[in-house]
């Protein structure tokens, strides 16, 4: 084989992730990014960096450390206010250069997926995407003879063909280890109050040139965002549910629970509900103690978004619907009759027990 | 104009996920079909063709047989196919994927805009369009659900998909769009298009074929990321499956299951 760029592995150390911050507000997804991050930092015996890039940003650094930063990289320039591929990946590429992290890890968010890529072109490094376990270890995972088995490698484990194969992937030639990782599957620690991280300014300096794209304008979404990743009952709904009007059904049940409502590409595409709230492969990926599928037939693609959850419980009239085959508790039957029915019987319960 | 159109042959995994009786994939009988977010951005391309005239080529890496989704590309009304393909390039992740497609596209010479899908569905990585552009060194803007070219001007404005907004860029070409399926409702092959994709050309190029492509960069050699285990997912089992209940029955099954699970 080849040698791919010469590079020197041992010069880079430490754990990067990214802190997508957007208007001000850091994602979930990095406070979520840094418990992973201090997993992987013990075995190799380093610390973390939250790399930190917008416009005024520099309050946030306190937030960053309490989630476990021991290191705040900010690169904070008004090209930087809002997300644009080209400043933004400039600013990550050179923060890379400059401190020369053993592993970068970001978010497979709409900016992740779009910044991570252009970032390991440019420095030319392996990404793998939209990681949903991540381990140090051995690569080859077993010795194998003429070839090198490399130690404390970032081994990146990562559905595709819709969630029905799955791979563990590594990067042993080239460095910084690169993943995007999907949100919603990392578990975050509990914030430690008060805790301080190590803050250094950085700019690599902004050259506007073709590049640069310029925004005529920012749309935001006028409905209240529920974060369905955060819920830890939700009651989904399909096909089935009909209309825009009779979510109201899932509604009650949910709110009878404490839960939120959630959808399957179906209702999204009908206009039933945003696309904020939709589970699967192309919506968010979720795990909370109860699911309810609700008149949801159970596409691959939905249910690889949904299938870790700790309870499934499917209705549907139709029972070869293949959301049966990873439900706990299929009910063949009509939605529109056993979910009021359900809302009330968990209504006279909670009562009974009040 | 000139726009490329990157597009993939994939299987089909939204209509057709085959499984073998051990619960691994069964990728055999699964049907070949062109990538879903590929079409939209073949569509979006087909509509600035309509409008302004422009040139449409489209350009896929793969094994021979990948030639069907450049000619029912050229059916539905695109002007020309480019093939890749090499065993050469093999094995090839998202880095050496996205040098050699840019190598395939600076061979064919002058472009104003590359359309991408956002993502292919056996990978799903979104990786390679923006890869692409970072090669070629020209702008990117992913994820996009509209799409309208100012000729005159050169540049091209993109309504850009974020989680809880989108943004109206203005990129000057050439530069690379990566589409979404919900971007449009891709036409349908027409007649005289599937008379025109049998007899239309493909010209295909080979690893030599690739001039500006360093070896290092391409087929597995060049791909920087190495699959270390690899397997099909065997799914968890059904439960139990409640059917002819009535709807009181079956509402008092998962009350029961809800209480003794102690949520309620």
């Amino acid at each position: 084989m080849k040698a791919v760029k010469k590079m020197s592995l041992e010069d880079y150390k430490g754990v990067f992730i990214y802190a997508q911050q957007v208007d001000n507000h850091i994602d979930n997804i990095a406070f979520e990014l840094l418990g992973k991050a201090k997993d992987l930092a013990k075995p190799l015996n380093t610390q973390v960096t939250a790399v930190l890039l917008g416009y005024q940003v520099g309050n946030l650094t306190d937030e960053l450390a309490e989630y476990g930063a021991d290191r705040v990289i900010v690169v904070d320039d008004p090209e930087l206010k809002e997300y644009r591929t080209e400043p933004y990946a400039h600013a990550l590429a050179s923060v890379i250069e400059k401190y020369k992290p053993e592993i970068v890890l970001v978010g497979a968010t709409a900016i992740g997926r779009d910044l991570g890529p252009t970032v390991s072109a440019r420095v030319h490094t392996g990404l793998t995407a939209d990681c949903t376990s991540l381990d140090i270890g051995d690569f080859p995972l077993q010795p194998k003879p003429n070839q090198e088995q490399k130690h404390n490698q970032l081994l990146m484990t990562r559905p595709a063909f819709g969630g029905n194969t799955i791979a563990t992937i590594a990067c042993p030639d080239n460095r910084p280890q690169m993943s995007t990782v999907r949100p919603g599957v990392m578990q975050k620690i509990t914030p430690v109050k008060g805790a301080k991280a190590e803050v250094i300014e950085y700019n690599p300096g902004f050259t506007p040139n073709d590049r640069y794209v310029t925004i005529e304008k920012v749309v935001k979404k006028v409905t209240e965002t529920v974060d369905i990743q955060k819920a830890k009952i939700l009651v989904s709904g399909g096909r089935g549910v009909g209309s825009a009007e009779n979510f109201k059904i899932l509604k009650d049940l949910a709110d009878v629970l404490g839960g939120e409502v959630s959808s399957s590409r179906a209702a999204v595409d009908n206009g039933w509900v945003p696309k904020d709230l939709q589970v699967g492969q192309t919506g968010k990926t979720v795990r909370p103690q109860i699911y309810f599928a609700i008149g949801i037939s159970g596409a691959i693609q939905h249910v690889a978004g949904m299938e870790d959850s700790d309870l499934i419980i499917a209705i549907n009239k139709d029972e070869s619907a293949p959301i049966f085959d990873v439900a706990d508790i299929g009910i063949v039957g009509d939605l529109n009759k056993i979910v009021p029915k359900l809302t009330a019987d968990i209504k006279a319960e909670l009562a009974k027990k009040a | 104009m000139k726009i490329i159109v990157c597009i993939k042959q994939v299987p089909d995994t939204a209509g057709g996920v085959k499984f073998k009786p051990d619960g691994t994939l069964d990728r055999a009988a699964m049907l070949a079909i062109m990538n879903p977010d590929d079409k939209a951005g073949l569509e979006a391309a087909l509509r600035i063709k309509d409008e302004t005239g422009a040139e449409v080529t489209v350009l896929t890496m793969g094994l021979p047989k990948a030639t069907d989704v450049l000619r029912e590309a050229i059916a539905m009304g695109a002007d020309k196919g480019v093939l890749l393909t090499d065993r050469r390039l093999g094995g090839a992740d998202t880095w050496a994927t996205s040098s050699t497609i840019a190598a395939g596209i600076r061979k064919l010479g002058d472009y104003d805009l590359i359309i991408t899908g956002r993502q292919a569905i056996d990978g799903d990585t979104a990786q390679v369009g923006p890869q692409i552009a970072e090669h070629l060194g020209i702008p990117v803007i992913s994820y996009a659900q509209a799409i309208k070219v100012n000729e005159a001007e050169k540049t091209v404005e993109v309504e850009r998909q974020f989680d809880d907004r989108y943004h109206v860029l203005k990129a000057k070409m050439p530069c690379l769009i990566t589409a979404l399926s919900e971007l449009n409702t891709p036409r349908y092959m027409t007649p005289a298009g599937i008379w025109d994709a049998v007899d239309a050309e493909i010209t295909t190029y080979n690893r030599d074929d690739l001039t500006t492509l360093k070896d290092e960069d391409c087929g597995l050699a060049g791909s920087p990321t190495k699959i270390a285990k690899a397997s099909d997912k065997v799914r968890k089992g059904a439960g139990t499956l409640f059917k002819d209940i009535d709807a009181d029955a079956g509402a008092a099954v998962i009350c029961e299951e809800l209480a003794k699970k102690h949520y309620i």
